[in-house]
């Protein structure tokens, strides 16, 4: 198997002391990147790019993998934790991680999360060893129709996350959309939606912003509203025997962490798609094929587990089309493409045969960097529990804090942090009123994807909307898609005909 | 709570138009051969927030959805009170930071937060108020290299980047 | 509580302490002639993360650290919106800021004429260097029995305008005014499929969703060495460019005239109004990257053409190149 031969070599070179090092940092550095609201992994890859000039590129690239996929794992702390998502990725995480931690299980949520990540980690790295090549066919395959029809699937998936109220949950989902097309129209270079003329608006509304301002400030503004004065964020007291018992509840949720992983890397090798439609869609299967779906959204943990192993699962699998394409499936591993550049690499479909050194060198490392990723953030469980043992007095002037230079550092521009507290009072006064904000969210991040995919298609096909169903891929899709859509509606005719 | 829900619809309706108003600026319609324009896609779904919201009018006369069934008040005076401290403490924390930059503001914003709000102790405010500020230096201007807002104190931090970076 | 407390104060300050250390300090004193800065400088990139440009610039920023060429860092800015105005306007609000520099591209040009109300005039901007041309070629993928710009001419006379689909970026950007010269010169039609950057056209046309492309040499490099794509002819004048780039015929080679020649300028600039000192400091370390190994060796690998310029014969350049495309864009019915 020369496959094999290949990952022992690339296992040598895993384990020589600067890379192994490097693995740990990485991994260290990358967690607390991952944990801050609005620093996630693509913020921690591009700061730390041009410190890899001092190291040889496959070093490098280690120390950035093992960067990746801390702030994946570190991603899950403040969604959990803080029901702050600190990158797309992890949106889908806050809808049963905050519960669970408004119960006082936020161990047994955060110990669910980085297992679920390394499950869907590790699968997602076997996958890649056996069937890199291969699979980067299935990537090109993908044209503007397929990733429309893919967009549709993700949006179907929405359905399984409305609240009771539908004109809200569209509602919800519709304002997501519209924010989504502030900025530039990429399709006629026209700029679209420029309120007052405000500079600031020409790059768009970052999907950041909306939820640091929904989930930050909104979020603390309710629990303010709802504590009425001092309490503390979790009663829980944790010793490693309860770690080691959740650990073992978890085995109920192997099912479940399995399905998150193939869906995330099969979604995650998509170009353009990533890790966020990835985790959203491995969030709905969880919940539809759940014998009890009315738990998910109030602390089920197998909420926690899909999309946690499927984020993770995707951001190895956007790393395919980056390495054998040089395609970035996702932000970080556009700048990750970015860095193999400036070393001097040239991603495509020789750098199998160029530089094998390199790939092995970097798909051995993840499987390393995995391993050390679960035992640090498992280890680091307590740590992050005192911390929501502050007063909430401390924690949430603190949040705030963390919030308004979380939505500040992306753009480096305050006009995000005006944006972002609007959206915070808004979306507080909203929700008050029982709008859902989740479908806001998710919307602004699909939007992007979904809008330009459709014009192309349809510019391709001079208008016909056949395109999408003639094509196998995008016709299989879509019909998936329009079933998913469906249900709910026969479900509720069937409700209206018993009544 | 009734009262809220009907203008808080009324209100986002008004801001669906303005939405559709604002996308007509590029072309909504079918380009023949090409595909809806540059304004489509934004303006049909803003049409779609107003129907939403024209569905919650009428869910609002029928009584139909929770808060519009609610007795309760929107909020008490007590947590408008609260409200208006904490929105108004953050926004005049945001303010600042253009005229007095991050550490600035964020100290004082934490003074007034942990202390007055919170009714904590002088020392765990002052140990607050100070570690703050120094470990976003350190973490986001020297480990991760990105500047925050300083307003006018900028000069200050000069032989701070001579040592540091 | 207060234990509590504690205990993630200081873990939070010595977490941030132990990351500042832990990377590697830029504190070279030694060449404190002239003007130094005395913070951090903005490298202002005109586009989103992850495109070319982003990838000249972080590439640039990692040469300066590397070598240490300026004593604070260069720390890039994506400021990419509505094809680079946000990062125009920027600029020109910090008129006399000596810690902000941009690096551009032809955005530049065609950013600041479609969006007149921007208000920004580009020959205003204080000159840094222009450290390349990045150019052009027409790609059609391997598989096709396309070889020659005849054979192309007469593919997309048989498949109609319809049925052939020219990937680019944006309209009004680079790629649709090249489409548009090819267009005009040999009399054909094609359908223009705007994507959100270079590197997703050349996917594409790997994955034949579409027939042909304009892409930079570094977009297509790859899959042309990997024996997937093809490139037809050169958008540079003879004897421009060297290496396996410099093997592809241009299209004044292949008798077309000399007029089918278009660059995407690599240039960095800084805003109005700094001084005299400032902009020397700027443009001695750009010189001292231009004339690193690294970048030269770049700018071969990747079909670049070297063509250092400074000072006024910069801006000279500049409002020249504004000309020209105030007149292509004319030609493409982007402006009146």
């Amino acid at each position: 198997m020369e496959v094999f031969a290949l990952l022992v070599d690339g296992f040598v070179i895993t384990f020589e002391p600067l890379n192994l090092a490097l693995v740990i940092a990485g991994v260290v550095v990358g967690l607390f990147i991952g944990a801050m609201p609005g620093l996630g992994s693509v913020n921690g890859v591009a700061i730390l790019l041009p410190m890899t000039f001092l190291v040889p590129p496959t070093s490098a690239i280690i120390f950035l993998a093992a960067i990746y996929y801390g702030a994946m794992y570190g991603g899950a702390i403040s969604s959990i934790m803080l029901g702050i998502p600190g990158a797309s990725t992890a949106v889908a995480t806050t809808f049963d991680g905050r519960p669970l931690a408004l119960k006082g299980l936020a161990d047994k949520a955060l110990v669910a999360a980085a297992t679920a990540s390394f499950v869907g980690g590790t699968i997602s790295i076997v996958l890649f060893t056996l069937f890199a090549l291969p699979l980067a066919g299935v990537a090109l395959a993908f044209g503007p129709p397929e990733t429309f029809a893919l967009m549709m699937l993700a949006f179907a998936t929405f359905i399984g996350l409305a609240g009771d109220d539908i004109p809200k949950t569209l509602f919800s989902i519709f304002i997501g959309l519209v924010f989504s097309a502030v900025g530039l129209d990429i399709i006629s270079g026209e700029p679209r939606l420029i309120f007052g003329d405000i500079t600031g608006f020409y790059h768009g509304i970052n999907f950041l912003v909306l939820a640091i301002g929904i989930y930050g400030i909104g979020e603390m503004l309710w629990t303010i509203e709802t504590s009425q004065g001092d309490v503390m964020m979790s009663k829980a007291t944790v010793t490693f025997q309860r770690v080691f018992d959740n650990l073992r509840e978890l085995r109920a949720s192997a099912k479940t962490m399995i399905m998150g992983s193939f869906l995330g890397y099969f979604v995650g090798i998509l170009p353009a798609a990533g890790a966020t439609p990835g985790s959203l869609m491995a969030y709905g299967v969880a919940k539809t094929m759940a014998k009890d779906p009315d738990s998910f959204g109030k602390g089920n943990v197998d909420g926690v587990v899909a999309p946690e192993a499927a984020n993770n699962a995707a951001s190895t699998g956007s790393m395919l089309p980056m390495l054998t394409l040089g395609i970035p499936g996702s932000p970080t591993t556009a700048v990750l493409l970015g860095g193999m550049v400036i070393w001097g690499l040239e991603p495509g479909p020789l750098v199998f045969v160029d530089h094998p050194n390199f790939v092995w060198g970097l798909i051995a490392s993840l499987y390393v960097a995995n391993l050390f990723a679960l035992f640090i953030n498992i280890g680091f469980v307590p740590v992050f529990i005192w911390v929501l043992k502050l007063p909430f007095t401390i924690l949430a002037p603190i949040i705030f804090v963390l919030c308004v230079i979380g939505g500040y550092v992306p753009t480096q521009d305050m006009h995000d942090v005006w944006l972002m507290l609007i959206f915070g009072v808004a979306g507080y006064l909203m929700r008050k009123l029982d709008y859902p904000m989740a479908p806001a969210v998710l919307a602004i991040v699909l939007g992007p994807l979904a809008e330009p995919a459709l014009r192309q298609s349809l510019i391709g096909s001079h208008g016909d909307v056949m395109i999408f169903f003639e094509r196998p891929i995008s016709g299989t899709i879509m019909a998936v898609a329009i079933i998913l859509f469906a249900l709910p509606l026969i479900k509720f005719l069937n409700n209206l005909r018993k009544r | 709570m009734r009262i809220a829900e009907f203008v808080m619809a009324l209100v986002l309706a008004v801001f669906s138009l303005y939405l559709m108003w604002k996308s007509a600026e590029l072309p909504i319609g079918w380009l023949p051969g090409e595909g809806p324009g540059g304004g489509a896609f934004p303006f049909w779904l803003s049409l779609g927030m107003l129907l939403c919201c024209i569905a919650i009018i009428i869910r609002w006369i029928a009584r139909a959805s929770p808060p519009s069934r609610s007795r309760e008040s929107f909020m008490t005076l007590e947590t408008v009170k609260r409200f208006a401290l904490v929105a108004g403490s953050l926004t005049v924390m945001i303010a600042l930071i253009h005229v007095i930059g991050v550490y600035g503001a964020v100290p004082l914003f934490l003074i007034f937060y942990v202390r007055f709000l919170g009714r904590h102790s002088w020392k765990t405010t002052c140990a607050l108020a100070f570690c703050t500020p120094v470990a976003a230096f350190f973490f986001f201007e020297i480990a991760l290299k990105k500047t925050l807002p300083k307003g006018f104190t900028e000069p200050l931090f000069y032989p701070l980047y001579d040592i540091f970076l | 509580m207060n234990r509590y407390l504690l205990s993630v104060l200081s873990i939070s300050v010595a977490a941030g302490f132990g990351l500042a250390v832990s990377v590697p300090m830029v504190s070279n004193h030694a060449m404190a002639q002239g003007w130094q800065p005395k913070k951090p400088v903005e490298l202002v990139i005109m586009a989103g993360k992850g495109g070319g440009a982003d990838r000249l610039a972080r590439f640039i920023q990692g040469i300066i650290e590397k070598h240490k060429f300026a004593s604070k860092p260069f720390v890039p800015i994506n400021k990419g919106g509505g094809s680079g105005a946000e990062a125009l306007r920027y600029l020109k609000d910090r008129a006399g800021d000596p810690h902000i520099i941009m690096a551009t591209l032809n955005s530049y040009y065609t950013t600041p004429l479609r969006n007149p109300g921007l208000g920004v005039d580009v020959s205003k901007f204080t000159p840094i260097a222009r450290m390349a041309e990045d150019t052009f070629q027409l790609w059609v993928h391997s598989d096709t029995n396309i070889k020659t710009v005849d054979d192309y001419v007469k593919a997309v006379k048989s498949a109609g305008a319809v049925n052939w689909k020219m990937g680019g970026t944006g309209k009004g950007q680079e790629d649709s005014l090249v489409t548009r010269m090819l267009e005009k010169k040999f009399g054909i039609k094609v359908t223009y499929v705007p994507y959100k950057g270079g590197g997703t056209v050349a996917k594409e046309l790997i994955g034949k969703h579409i027939n042909s492309t304009v892409n930079n040499p570094s977009e297509q490099a790859g899959f042309w060495e990997a024996g997937k794509s093809r490139p037809l002819a050169s958008f540079t004048p003879k004897g421009k460019l060297s290496g396996r780039f410099g093997k592809i015929p241009t299209f004044e080679e292949l008798g077309y005239g000399s007029d089918m020649v278009y660059y995407m300028q690599r240039s960095i600039i800084a805003p109005a109004g700094i001084d005299r000192e400032v902009q020397a400091f700027y443009v001695g370390v750009f010189d001292k990257v231009y004339k690193s190994a690294e970048w030269q060796g770049y700018i071969k690998k990747k079909g670049l053409i070297p063509g250092w310029l400074t000072g006024q014969a910069l801006t000279d350049y500049f409002i020249a190149e504004r000309e020209a495309h105030r007149g292509l864009l004319k030609a493409a019915g982007e402006i009146k």
